[in-house]
């Protein structure tokens, strides 16, 4: 894991001590709101429905255990005890007071983290795949990548009064698990023919009110061209992007007005002219980078393991969660555990201070003190024995984060909605919740397979519906909650937007509506391998449509 | 509106011209991009440009210009920060000036985009005096960006460069 130096660690305390001064110079009227707000926007701090909300930046998802009880310290000393991670690998506080903020800046940066633009109209937080070092289809760890980028991408210049926001994703395996092409730029690490590492850039994708899947801007780039191309790419968009509507201004607009051919041949025009060689990262820095992410050095260990053959057969709880939970580790006898942050009922992506606490403890014992956040709001411990995994769920099973839904039904991405935000036009937690107690049943879940519910409290889509197998949006409809329902959106490398269904459902309908498509699903596939997408792809809009609106 | 540069508060010896008024007989002047041709050549000149310009296109009047005024039309606009790098890579060497309502909180995003001094509204220099520029662009003492006019970047300065 990413360790800060003197630099890093100098850099953080002063855009601390910046942000002081900033509070200060708002209270003295140095500084007026219009101009405050944006500067506060960029320390992570918004203005929600109740309250301040702090966003901390979890950068690329990766967490040791300090840093994880920091995050459990800062939920009980200055919040109520609990945190939101989010569906960019960052995590939300709710209650924080505002003449707090720069002491839990202060707390963060003791254990290296920060809150540096998780929020405003700059590059924000570059998230990448939780099973980095884990998965065998990986060309190199991304991490590498995404740190260079969270440096390079820290306080630029030129590129930090945007005209919107910029979402940068990094995936180091053709099987994304990033949701890649709903980025502003998704970067895949490739090898081509003549087996060097360099990157396929894809640019414009995006969700909110124009969803849209991401183009191939570039199928290689050289890996030392990283970062004099980025700056590229973003001066064309900084330069060009649309600033007199702000639904209009994400790069995806400009893509799409320009075209791509048009907006790629800008890129290569002002990349040639750069002067590449003084923007790149110097090789040695780059392999300094390299050297904290070598893989973690784990014993050898048989492929099967008794312990856990045994701990399955006498612990059945153990195993539904073993087979549903888990993913393959490149390692024989090593697994990547995902720990579900979707217990029935709860809110999706929450944890507590005591959870907090447990997760560290479990990755500090048996997950070589590693902790990655996903985007689908969970925590995986990437480097657990399968030796270990049962003390590991007996662990979780303690402070109940042993939910066997990874990937089910239940395993509900929400975003906060009406329950805290002030844009949201309806409440999405408590549909996430609804939906979860229908389908409470750990073998109905199983039953039904993979599918991924997504939930947004408003158009922005934080909840990232359009992408998912079911998306449901809530609207206000005349100051009555109604929520319109997608199928068949895709986050992964088959990316695909969701259809809609046909007019929206009220908040109590929601869950019947989901049950629905659920049965008719599982009369339509043709084996029960067939998952709800695939059925879906195969046979279209129409059966879906009947089973909900037809009046028999 | 108010001059500041890395000295502090600077006295401003540019006469602004805009579009309709009268370009004065002598000393320096700043005139829109599109009145160039009135001032005669060999005069101290500068011109003020939108925020959408085309930096390419000032690239021929290099050698006649011993200022450029980027307009920001409000803090919150960035565009002028490309147009600041994009002019000093095709080689302008003269007086970089950012016009309009911009922060002491840009100052060293400024600077390091190539500007070499800002020109603020009253008001805004009331509420944000000289000693606030001075001191908001040296909060942050490095940055990770390499490549910029200013400053030593940290990636440099951890390979020793
Ligand atoms: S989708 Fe809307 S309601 Fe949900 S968090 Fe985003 S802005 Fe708020």
């Amino acid at each position: 894991m990413y360790r800060y130096d003197e630099f890093d660690h100098r850099f953080v305390q002063e855009r601390v001590a910046e942000f002081r001064s900033q509070v200060t110079r708002r209270l003295d009227g140095s500084l007026n709101e219009n101009e405050f707000k944006p500067l506060r926007l960029m320390n992570g701090l918004y203005l929600q429905l109740h309250a301040y909300m702090l966003r901390v930046a979890i950068p690329y998802g990766t967490l040791d255990s300090a840093r994880m009880r920091m995050l459990a310290h800062i939920a009980e000393k200055w919040d109520r005890g609990y945190g939101h991670f989010t569906t960019r690998q960052n995590i939300q506080f709710n209650w924080p007071k505002l003449s707090d903020v720069p002491d839990i800046l202060d707390a963060l940066a003791s254990v290296e983290m920060h809150a540096i633009q998780t929020s405003g109209n700059c590059i924000r937080n570059t998230t990448s795949d939780p099973y980095a070092g884990v998965a065998a289809d990986e060309v190199e760890d991304p991490r590498i990548t995404a740190e260079l980028i969270r440096q390079w991408s820290s306080l630029h210049p030129e590129f930090t009064f945007l005209g919107r926001k910029f979402k940068i994703a990094v995936t180091g395996s053709a099987e994304d698990r990033t949701a890649l092409k709903v980025h502003d730029i998704g970067i895949q690490i490739v090898r081509n023919t003549a087996g060097e590492t360099g990157y396929r850039v894809l640019v414009g994708g995006g969700l909110g009110r124009t969803p849209m899947i991401a183009k191939e801007l570039r199928a290689f780039l050289p890996r030392e061209d990283l970062l004099p191309y980025l700056e590229a790419a973003l001066r064309v968009y900084n330069l060009h992007g649309r600033r007199d509507n702000k639904y209009k201004a994400r790069i995806k607009i400009l893509v799409h007005e320009i075209g791509i051919e048009e907006y790629a041949r800008q890129v290569e025009a002002e990349f040639a002219a750069l002067d590449r060689d003084a923007i790149a990262a110097p090789v040695e820095e780059v392999a300094r980078i390299a050297a904290y992410f070598a893989p973690p050095k784990l014993a050898a260990r048989p492929a099967e393991s008794t312990a856990f053959e045994r701990a399955r057969q006498v612990d059945p709880g153990f195993a539904a969660w073993a087979s549903q939970n888990t993913f393959p580790h490149r390692v024989p006898g090593y697994v990547a555990a995902t720990i579900s942050l979707k217990p029935i009922g709860g809110a999706p992506g929450d944890a507590t201070a005591e959870q907090m606490r447990a997760m560290a403890d479990l990755a500090e014992k048996y997950s070589r003190d590693e902790l990655r956040v996903t985007h689908e709001q969970n925590v995986v411990l990437p480097h657990v024995a399968l030796d270990d995994l049962h003390s590991v769920y007996r662990g979780l099973a303690g402070v109940g984060l042993d939910a066997p839904n990874k990937g089910l039904v239940t395993d509900i991405v929400a975003c906060p909605g009406l329950d805290y935000c002030a844009l949201a036009t309806a409440r999405s937690i408590p549909v996430a919740q609804n939906i979860a107690r229908r389908f409470g049943s750990t073998a109905r879940q199983k039953e039904i397979g993979p599918l991924s519910i997504k939930i947004s409290g408003c158009i922005n889509a934080c909840g990232h519906h359009h992408v998912g197998h079911i998306g449901i949006l809530g609207l206000d409809k005349a100051g009555v909650e109604s929520y319109q329902i997608t199928l068949g959106g895709d986050a992964t490398e088959t990316a695909a937007l969701g259809d809609r269904t046909g007019p929206g459902f009220g908040y109590d309908e929601v869950a019947d509506v989901i049950e629905k498509l659920v049965d008719r699903y599982i009369e339509l596939r043709e084996v029960p391998q067939e998952t709800f997408l695939q059925t879906y792809r195969r046979v279209g809009m129409e059966p879906f449509k009947e089973a909900i609106y037809a009046t028999h | 509106m108010q001059l500041i540069d890395l000295t502090g508060r600077a006295q401003d010896r540019w006469a602004h011209v805009g579009d309709e008024d009268p370009i004065p007989a002598e000393g320096p002047v700043i005139v829109p991009a599109a009145r160039l041709f009135e001032v005669a050549e060999g005069r101290e000149t500068g011109i003020h440009v939108g925020n959408d310009t085309d930096p390419e296109d000032l690239v021929p009047l290099f050698d006649r210009l011993q200022l450029v005024s980027v307009a920001f039309p409000s803090f919150a606009d960035g565009r002028g920060f490309s147009i600041g790098r994009k002019l000093r890579a095709l080689g302008f060497d003269g007086t970089l000036r950012a016009s309009g309502p911009v922060i002491a909180d840009q100052f060293a995003y400024l600077i390091a985009c190539g500007f070499d001094e800002v020109c603020i509204p009253d008001a805004l220099a009331e509420r944000q005096p000289p000693e606030q520029w001075e001191a908001a662009r040296r909060l942050i003492s490095a940055g990770y960006q390499r490549g910029l006019g200013a400053g030593r970047s940290i990636l440099d300065a951890r390979t020793g460069r």
